[in-house]
């Protein structure tokens, strides 16, 4: 078996005062997708900054495709692709001259750099608008776009920072589709996301990250039955009924159903519980207004793994440095 | 440090050409920079010499002869402040950050900006000598006085730049750097010889007026141009230059290096 296409030991950033990531491992073995599934702040930008040679960690090693980040950041660059929050597009030029100066840059003939601008733009559909700048872009363009820029070299790894935080549920399905495609293609993921949607249906494996430091990790299957990755959520037609309601959920669950706005809500590891509970009301005549069983929150996976919600803090590395001169 | 694995030389300047002409294609997009290499000088051209240079000077001719080589050099300094501006643009919008994950050159990105900065100068310097000429303005001295010339002013601009660099890597945002680049670049353009000779000015003016680079320039550029002596305020902007690179190269590298790290 070969050496993991991604390998970090021990990684440590601080700004100032703040430890941003705090020892963090992890490997990720090639052709595979790692999830780090974690709130604004959790250290998850800067772990892919420090792995994609943008930053260098002040202590901890780490491997990419087999060289190291920092001694041999150059080689690194050759195999990495990035997308994310924080490495964008040019706003000012078109689709087009933004992939083509992209391949440029990498050492692309004019000829080929113009292909393969072609081939990603008909490819994430943006053909229409391949020659128009960017800033009149969609967001779901835009994001598009930001993930075709880090393919035009054929990386075989790929860093994809929240590639969909912002985007309405088609961007974002379509983003999914493409990131997919790609997988299924053998390039290695690393993604990070504050959606344990989006995890669960790119990533093989998932690392819960919080205060810089990994909680808690396993495959969406595992993380889902620790947690209870869905919630079972009703609202009755008639308040009076909430009570009796609360006692069939817990039978049903073994949890007690939080209430909060005429609503009850539970974990449900089981989708089992759904057609139990609507059979329980049935007989008991009691009629539900709503009922749905939806993937849990990031706030609801946070509360049954570390007992708090999800604090969201500011990772700006600008603002850090700022604060710091 | 890291250990000299990047790319080669040949390949960091094609990389920086590219890099160049994305700062030119871009300008197609936002036509308030072009305006200020197209219309600003223009506008002070025309402003200066037809509404200003009868009082100063005493006919609009001699305004002219006196203050074009002044309002290139004034522009010229106006223009810099576009190095820092994109600079800033890239660094707070993340494209620095693609540029730097991809295997280019470290220095590219930067001598890409500084490139294309040194084209948009010569647009200038040629789109203000064409109007000046086209408004009666005509060299005394031969042809190579004016690549001289073309050559100072392009020597001083780079090194001038790195004080905009600076800027733009300790700048919060980029209007921040324009804010910062007319609110210094006023006073410095206009405490000069560009527009009024230094004898109608009061006493202690006239030292630090005589003490700025922009009349030292100003000067030479004169010289160059229409016959005069100008090999020892030559010698002197150049001096300038050196000591602006010497002070404000290592600065800027530095506070890019914080900044990145």
């Amino acid at each position: 078996m070969s050496a993991p296409a991604i390998e970090a030991k021990g990684l440590v950033k601080r700004f100032g005062e703040t430890l941003a990531v705090d020892d963090v491992d992890l490997v990720v073995p090639a052709g595979r997708v790692l999830g780090l599934l974690g709130p604004n702040g959790a250290g998850k930008t800067t772990t892919v900054r420090m792995l994609a040679t943008l930053t260098e960690p002040d202590a901890g090693q780490a491997w990419v495709g087999g060289h190291d980040i920092v001694a041999e950041a150059h080689q690194v660059r050759r195999l990495i692709g990035l997308t994310g929050q924080f490495a964008s597009v040019d706003q000012r030029l078109t689709g087009s001259e933004n992939l083509m100066l992209i391949g440029r840059l990498l050492g692309q003939s004019r000829q080929t750099a113009r292909q393969r601008a072609g081939e990603l733009l008909e490819r994430f559909e943006l053909t229409d608008a391949a020659d128009r700048p960017v800033q009149g872009y969609s967001g779901g363009m835009r994001r598009r776009l930001d993930l075709a820029a880090s393919l035009v070299g054929n990386p075989h790894i790929l860093f994809l920072d929240e590639p969909t935080t912002g985007l309405d549920p088609r961007a974002r399905r379509q983003l999914w589709q493409l990131i997919g495609e790609r997988v299924s293609d053998g390039t290695t993921v690393l993604l990070t996301t504050q959606y344990l949607e989006e995890a669960d249906a790119l990533a093989d494996d998932i690392r819960v990250i919080d205060h810089g430091r990994v909680i808690a990790g396993g495959s969406p299957e595992e993380l889902k039955q620790r947690i209870g990755a869905r919630t079972l959520e009703l609202r009755p037609e008639k308040r009076a009924d909430l009570a009796a309601i609360a006692r069939i959920m817990t039978e049903l669950t073994g949890t007690e159903p939080e209430h909060h706005g005429g609503r009850l809500s539970v974990p449900a590891a089981d989708s089992r519980v759904m057609p139990a509970l609507v059979r329980k009301l049935d007989e008991a005549g009691i009629a539900p207004a709503e009922l749905q069983l939806r993937s849990a929150t990031l706030d609801e996976v946070f509360l049954a793994l570390t007992g708090h919600p999800a604090e969201s803090h500011d990772e700006n590395p600008e603002q850090e440095q700022e604060q710091t001169p | 440090m890291r250990p000299a694995s990047g790319p080669g030389l040949v390949q960091g300047i094609e990389q920086t050409f590219s890099l160049a002409w994305r700062a030119i294609v871009q300008l197609k997009r936002n036509p308030w920079e072009l305006g200020d290499y197209s219309f600003q000088p223009i506008l002070f051209l025309l402003l200066f010499v037809y509404i200003f240079g009868g009082a100063v000077a005493g006919s609009v001719d001699d305004a002219l002869t006196y203050m074009l080589p002044g309002i290139v050099v004034m522009n010229m300094m106006f223009v810099t402040v576009y190095v820092g501006h994109g600079l800033n643009t890239d660094l707070t919008g993340g494209y620095f950050d693609r540029l730097r994950a991809l295997p280019v050159a470290r220095w590219a990105p930067l001598a890409g900006r500084i490139l294309a900065d040194l084209v948009k100068q010569g647009w200038s310097i040629v789109l203000l000598l064409g109007l000046g000429w086209l408004m009666g303005f005509r060299m005394e001295a031969p042809i190579w006085g004016l690549a001289g010339m073309v050559a100072l002013v392009l020597i001083f601009a780079l090194a001038f730049s790195w004080l905009s660099v600076l800027v733009g890597v300790v700048a919060r945002d980029p209007e921040h750097v324009q804010l910062f680049g007319f609110t210094a670049l006023f006073p410095i353009t206009f405490v000069s010889n560009v527009f009024v000779p230094v004898e109608t000015l009061p006493g202690w003016l006239q030292g630090v007026v005589m003490a700025n680079p922009v009349s030292i320039l100003t000067d030479a550029c004169r010289g160059l141009l229409l016959g005069g002596p100008w090999i020892g305020q030559a010698l002197i902007t150049l001096v300038w230059a050196v000591v602006l690179t010497a002070i404000f190269l290592p600065l800027s590298l530095r506070a890019l290096r914080r900044r990145l790290k």
